[in-house]
């Protein structure tokens, strides 16, 4: 297991607020849970902690956007995804501020918490906001690569973050592309398209499918907006079928945003994995996996449907 | 309240704590801080002031509980759990899978559950809704709403209070557990504030303050929130976030913390022992 991209992110954040002044970070009151602190601790007068005034801190953001400053605002994704939609729709997206939203513990990942602590629309909330870039980081260095983009790009973005550490799914000294997916397995048969953790439960999923004679190609499509149109038609036309995993409701999230793209250009039958237009419940992160069908296995049996209705 | 009642309040209260710090322990995730600072607030309500049991609860004549600060669900589990709403034993599936008990309330799964809640201050316009709704009916039953004093942070709180002043349904009754502490610190670090009591009043309210922990003179409260015609009450409970043991008290790390073996053997051993 790799470390809580939380933490790569925290950490980042203070390497390079050392010498870009112009970085503040906003928090509700669960800094020690997103780990903004660790930017905090560092430069106490560049961090404002708002108490659990989400609607309030989105706003500040924006005040200290529109006069130069690169505000990360930070609580968990369920809560800076509808509380701070309207500031994102806004400020974000109508005003164009310079405003990043980090949205820490996505999907399932706060699992024992339950259904109100899910975020399982943040990323369908986000996608449907014009000029609102929606990134998901699946390991340490897709982490990497995003939060320094998100500090250099002028632009507003959501990036959803986990709870939980990561296995590594891309290798060392991987060059990722802002808005271009990643192969990061070769297959002929199918493509699985994942983000977030589903990347590397989609690397499992190949593995499995590789027994079976089934050879799977795995893409992390980190970002979801802009969205790699391209790199969709390349797959559809050399694999012919296409599965979508992701931590998020089937509707509106990386599966509708990839079905939009095939449709357009070179329709191949896709199958979708992810939580089925329910809300989910308090359990263990692997027991949430198992009753909603997010596993490895899961991804493989989809696979075979999408090539059997090729 | 006479002293008989007091105790049998009393012995609950402490079996409540108990049975807090051994489920979290067993289950290793919750949030014991303000589940126990919350404990003689629920515990009065539910078996002093507050007309509500498993009979009744489909009546819409009974009084209303709405605990805002859903975090808190362990402790309200246990008052309904005691109270017949569902089996005690049930108290080990909390948070588990395919469990009625949810990490936060949740009002379509569990019995007895007023309102779902978890997201901060969205419980307490709920509960307005609902008292608005008991006085066009014409029904004298009472709505109580817990919030936390981090809680308060909320703007929607205070949107609410402006509402409380308009509408005044004085058949709500607000207590806030002020224990003085919320998640990343103390409410005076992370978000001061200030002359509680004054801004409530500011706000139209009628305010009483009482010790949090006593169970008589939570029941004196509410007597006079009660007797308060017109004008809808706040009572201020003064409380200590992670109250009963020691070394949890006024601390934000036990917020959420799950409980250690070590600090589970402490714990109980001063609540006096398993049950
Ligand atoms: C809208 C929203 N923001 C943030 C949280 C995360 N959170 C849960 S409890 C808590 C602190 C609550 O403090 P307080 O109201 O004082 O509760 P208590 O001390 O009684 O436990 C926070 C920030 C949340 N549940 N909802
Ligand atoms: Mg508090």
């Amino acid at each position: 297991m790799g470390k809580q991209l939380r933490e790569i992110y925290g950490e980042i954040l203070k390497e390079v607020g050392a010498t870009n002044n112009d970085i503040v970070v906003l928090d509700a009151d669960v800094s020690g849970s997103t780990k903004s602190a660790i930017f905090g601790k560092a430069y106490p007068d560049r961090f404002y902690n708002c108490g659990i005034s989400e609607y309030t801190m989105v706003g500040m953001a924006a005040g200290l956007a529109k006069m130069g400053k690169i505000p990360f605002v930070n609580t968990f994704a369920v809560f800076i995804s509808t509380i701070g939609l309207l500031g994102a729709r806004n400020f974000m997206s109508y005003s164009g501020l310079n405003v990043k939203y980090m949205g820490a513990y996505g999907g399932l990942s706060d699992a024992y918490d339950g259904a109100t602590h899910h975020a399982l629309e943040d990323i369908a909330n986000m996608r449907a906001l014009p000029d609102v870039d929606v990134l998901v980081p699946s390991d340490a260095a897709s982490t990497a690569f995003i939060v320094n983009e998100a500090i250099a790009r002028k632009q507003p973005m959501y990036i959803r973050l986990s709870r939980d550490a990561m296995p590594d799914c891309h290798p060392e000294g991987a060059v990722f592309e802002y808005g271009k997916g990643m192969i990061v397995r070769e297959g002929t048969d199918v493509t699985l398209i994942g983000c977030g953790i589903m990347v590397s439960k989609s690397m499992e999923a190949a593995e499995l499918l590789a027994k079976e004679g089934i050879s799977a190609r795995v893409v992390d499509m980190f970002s979801i907006k802009p969205l790699d149109e391209e790199l969709i038609e390349k797959c559809a036309k050399e694999t012919g079928a296409i599965v979508t995993a992701e931590e998020h409701n089937v509707i509106g999230g990386l599966g509708s945003a990839v079905s939009e793209a095939v449709v357009k250009t070179f329709p191949v039958p896709v199958e979708k994995v992810g939580v089925m237009d329910t809300h989910a419940e308090s359990a263990s992160y692997k027991d949430l996996f198992a009753k909603y069908h997010l596993n490895a296995e899961d991804i493989a049996a989809a696979a075979k449907k999408a090539i059997a209705r090729k | 309240m006479t002293d008989e009642k007091k105790k049998e309040l009393e012995a609950l209260c402490l079996e409540f704590r108990k049975c807090l710090i051994e489920t979290l322990h067993s289950i290793q995730t919750g949030h014991p801080g303000g589940s126990l600072s919350v404990c003689e607030i629920l515990t009065t309500l539910y078996f002093s002031e507050a007309n509500i049991s498993p009979e009744n609860i489909d009546d819409p004549n009974r009084d209303k509980i709405i605990l805002c600060k859903g975090h808190a669900a362990p402790m309200l589990y246990l008052n309904l759990a005691k109270k017949g709403f569902f089996p005690m034993e049930e108290m080990k599936t909390l948070r588990q899978l395919n469990s009625r008990l949810q990490g936060h309330p949740c009002s379509k799964e569990t019995p007895g559950v007023e309102a779902s809640t978890g997201p901060l201050g969205a419980g307490y316009p709920m509960a307005v809704g609902v008292a608005l709704a008991d006085r066009m009916d014409g029904r004298d039953s009472y709505t109580y709403a817990i919030l936390g004093d981090g809680e308060l942070n909320e703007g929607v709180v205070w949107e609410t209070a402006l509402n409380v002043n308009k509408w005044k349904p004085d058949h709500l009754i607000t207590i806030v557990d002020w224990n003085k502490v919320q998640l990343d610190g103390t409410t005076d670090q992370i978000m001061p504030i200030g002359d509680l009591a004054g801004k409530f009043a500011a706000f139209g309210y009628n305010v009483i303050e009482c010790d949090g922990h006593d169970v008589a003179a939570l029941s004196d409260a509410i007597a006079q929130a009660k007797a308060a015609k017109g004008v809808p009450s706040v009572i201020l409970a003064h409380t200590v976030k992670g109250k009963g043991v020691s070394f949890m008290e006024g601390k934000n790390a036990w917020h959420g913390a799950p409980i250690d073996d070590a600090s589970y053997e402490k714990a109980m051993e001063e609540l006096g022992g398993a049950q």
